[in-house]
């Protein structure tokens, strides 16, 4: 890959403190984001994707905290950083989206001052009129009508208000989105709608984003690239052809089998196996061989690298891949 | 349609909720009050031993009808009839009797389980109620056949966890379970997965899919995802703003869409294929208002193909799409009177 990297996540590992022990929801993962791309990251629930999102952000809370790891963004290691360069970067420079946009709005702020106040913080010397003009602009550019910019949250609808956050992280000109979930709430007509405005803003302002989410779908609509995320570690990472068409990890196989779809010829529904595991007590070696269907004794062993399958970025953490002679073998399914 | 002895039948059923109004402003007024029409003139029958969808977005109305169907609600209009019989006559005894040959599961099954409870009480529960001919032994004998039939196996393992102590997934199982303790005829099953991660989704549709067959059961499935209707549903009616504007069998409606609404619908749902391209348009904002719908089609405003004059100004019936066994649409443009304006 030539592309340029926007963000590069070292080694990232987030515990959370419990009473039985720490969990590790983030385990050593390495992952790097590319100046204009959409970045899909999927996964079930606990799997540990929108922890990676705030520790992007050094948002974690206690009883969570990051153990260790480095996070590169526009040539800086954000670990090394005060809280207060932090929060500068924040909002600033790299944009959230989260999936209810009802915490994240003001309820006793209009939308108009919303989009005011978010401008007029990147552009310090723009004039009130100057301001509004501009988030009057920008609402129409994402299909509201401009009478309603000084309408509160609450009067919105919800994939209105998703709007607004959009235009919020735009007014700031971040250089990277991270969208947690940004269409879980939405039905599924306004969702395709969301998904077209993204699609045409990314072109527009050459968008950098991470999309989190659990709807594999909304992956294969929207993102460039995917990485699939099982038990705190990247399990698949690759374009999103290459690894939808062509799946690597026997997880990724497993998980975009059981996805349904509206095609009524095609009844059969893949079941997985088992369930997750504990994170507190992970399986030895390969997170997923208590579940996987072709694993052998070197699975259980030794944990498997980030393996680039295909030369070309295509990266699946599995033994089948390496050449060791003691490695699984593959097979369909 | 030939059946003749649908185990749920809806003949123009509405229910309106009204709209509070500020004091003065309801003293003063003379004109009729506002009111949601959540369920405005349904009609459908469920035979037995088949499955119904009822899909829509937030606020089509397809909860409420879950509801009415299960009496959690009276109708404002029309008739709810449950094995022949109007629901709205039964007496509060003879409706707790009904009731157990009716059963319900809910979306977020951590909300539907008494956190102090056992899991094995929560599913006794029921058959203390309605099981009393059954001795405590048998009961207890019952809830651990049906925890088996479920999947929580072993039962008697199952049986002195608390919720918070099992998985999701294993929740919904519990939930089921509790719904099948009785031995229901009927299960209104409202959004049962929604909550369920993809490969545990597959699990319960598998699971309802079996339990149908051994319990003979009959289902209402409400949810907003079509996807997952087509492993589980024989028929399906599409909701919009309280009124069902298209119903027919699953793969009728899904290969053949009438209504603008259902091709919308269908076409937005996400496919988990990076070479897959939308072809239908979508339609233009959101849903309207319920308290002020639109006038004529409920859809028109938003609809790709409304005819002026026609769609703004008339109010579309189900009828019977030309030519096809079971399948109905409510659309002026696609059955009806008004066919040779449709530009398609």
């Amino acid at each position: 890959m030539t592309a340029e990297t926007l963000y590069s996540i070292r080694n990232l590992t987030v515990e959370y403190d419990t009473r039985i022990g720490g969990v590790r929801a983030v385990d050593d993962l390495t992952l790097d984001i590319y100046k204009g791309e959409i970045l899909g990251l999927v996964g079930e629930s606990g799997c540990g994707k929108s922890t990676l999102g705030k520790g992007m952000m050094r948002t974690i809370t206690t009883p969570g905290h990051i153990v260790g790891g480095e996070l590169w963004f526009e040539g800086v290691d954000l670990m090394t950083l005060s809280e207060l360069e932090m929060s500068n970067i924040r909002g600033n420079r790299i944009g959230m989206v989260f999936q209810d946009p009802m915490t994240s709005l003001n309820p006793l702020m209009r939308i108009s001052e919303h989009l005011i106040e978010a401008i007029r913080t990147h552009y310090p010397r723009m004039s009130e009129d100057a301001a509004r003009a501009r988030a009057v602009d920008m609402v129409k550019d994402l299909g509201i009508r401009e009478e309603r910019i000084d309408d509160y949250p609450h009067q919105f609808s919800g994939g209105m208000r998703q709007r607004i956050m959009i235009a919020l992280v735009l007014a700031l000109n971040a250089a990277l989105i991270i969208a947690d979930e940004p269409t879980t709430a939405l039905d599924v007509i306004v969702e395709a709608q969301f998904l077209d405005l993204l699609r045409s803003l990314r072109e527009e302002f050459e968008l950098t984003i991470l999309l989190i989410t659990h709807n594999i779908g909304v992956v294969a609509e929207l993102a460039d690239r995917v990485a699939v995320m099982y038990a705190g570690k990247a399990a698949e990472v690759g374009p999103v052809e290459s690894v939808f068409l062509d799946t690597k990890h026997p997880y990724s196989r497993g998980l975009l089998k059981s996805v349904p779809n509206i095609d009524v010829d095609d009844q059969e529904l893949f079941k997985m196996t088992g369930a997750p595991p504990n994170l507190i007590a992970p399986p030895s070696g390969c997170r997923f061989h208590p579940r996987c269907p072709r694993a052998v004794d070197l699975c259980t062993d030794d944990e498997p690298p980030l393996i680039d399958v295909t030369g070309d970025g295509h990266l699946a953490s599995c033994w089948i891949y390496s050449d060791l002679p003691n490695r699984p073998t593959d097979g369909v399914g | 349609m030939t059946a003749t002895d649908p185990l749920v039948e809806f003949d123009h059923v509405g229910k309106f909720f009204p709209v509070p109004t500020g004091l003065i402003s309801g003293l003063r007024s003379k004109k009729e009050k506002p009111a949601v029409r959540a369920v405005d003139d349904v009609s459908f029958t469920l035979e037995r031993g088949e499955v119904l969808g009822l899909a829509g977005e937030s606020g089509s109305g397809k909860s409420t009808v879950g509801r009415l169907a299960l009496r959690l609600l009276d109708p404002t209009a029309g008739t709810v009839r449950f094995d022949g019989i109007d629901l709205a006559t039964l007496k509060p005894e003879e409706m707790r009797r009904t009731r157990s040959r009716m059963q319900v599961v809910f979306q977020d099954p951590l909300a539907s389980l008494n956190p102090r409870m056992t899991i094995g009480q929560a599913v006794e529960h029921p058959a203390q109620i309605h099981l009393t001919d059954l001795s405590p032994k048998q009961r207890r004998e019952e809830v651990y056949d049906i925890f088996s039939a479920v999947g929580l196996d072993p039962p008697k393992y199952y049986y002195d966890k608390f919720p918070h102590q099992i998985s999701g997934g294993q929740r919904q199982r519990v939930v089921i379970a509790r719904g099948l303790i009785t031995r229901p005829d009927l299960i209104v099953a409202d959004e049962p997965i929604a909550m369920a991660d993809v490969s545990v989704q597959a699990l319960l549709l598998d699971l309802m899919m079996q339990l149908k067959d051994e319990f003979d059961l009959t289902y209402l499935f409400i949810t907003h995802d079509l996807a997952t209707t087509k492993y589980l549903c024989d028929r399906i009616a599409i909701m919009y703003l309280g009124k069902i504007v298209e119903i027919g069998t699953l793969r009728e409606v899904f290969t053949n869409p009438q209504h603008p609404y259902t091709r919308a619908l269908l076409a937005a749902v996400p496919v988990p294929d990076p070479r897959h391209r939308r072809t239908e348009p979508l339609p233009q904002g959101e849903i309207p208002n319920p308290i002020h719908p639109p006038t004529g089609c409920h859809f028109h405003p938003r609809c790709s193909i409304a005819q002026e004059g026609v769609c703004d100004v008339e109010r579309p019936t189900l009828l019977p799409v030309r030519g096809i066994e079971d399948h109905e649409v409510s659309c002026h443009l696609r059955t009806g009177a008004y066919q040779e304006l449709d530009p398609v």
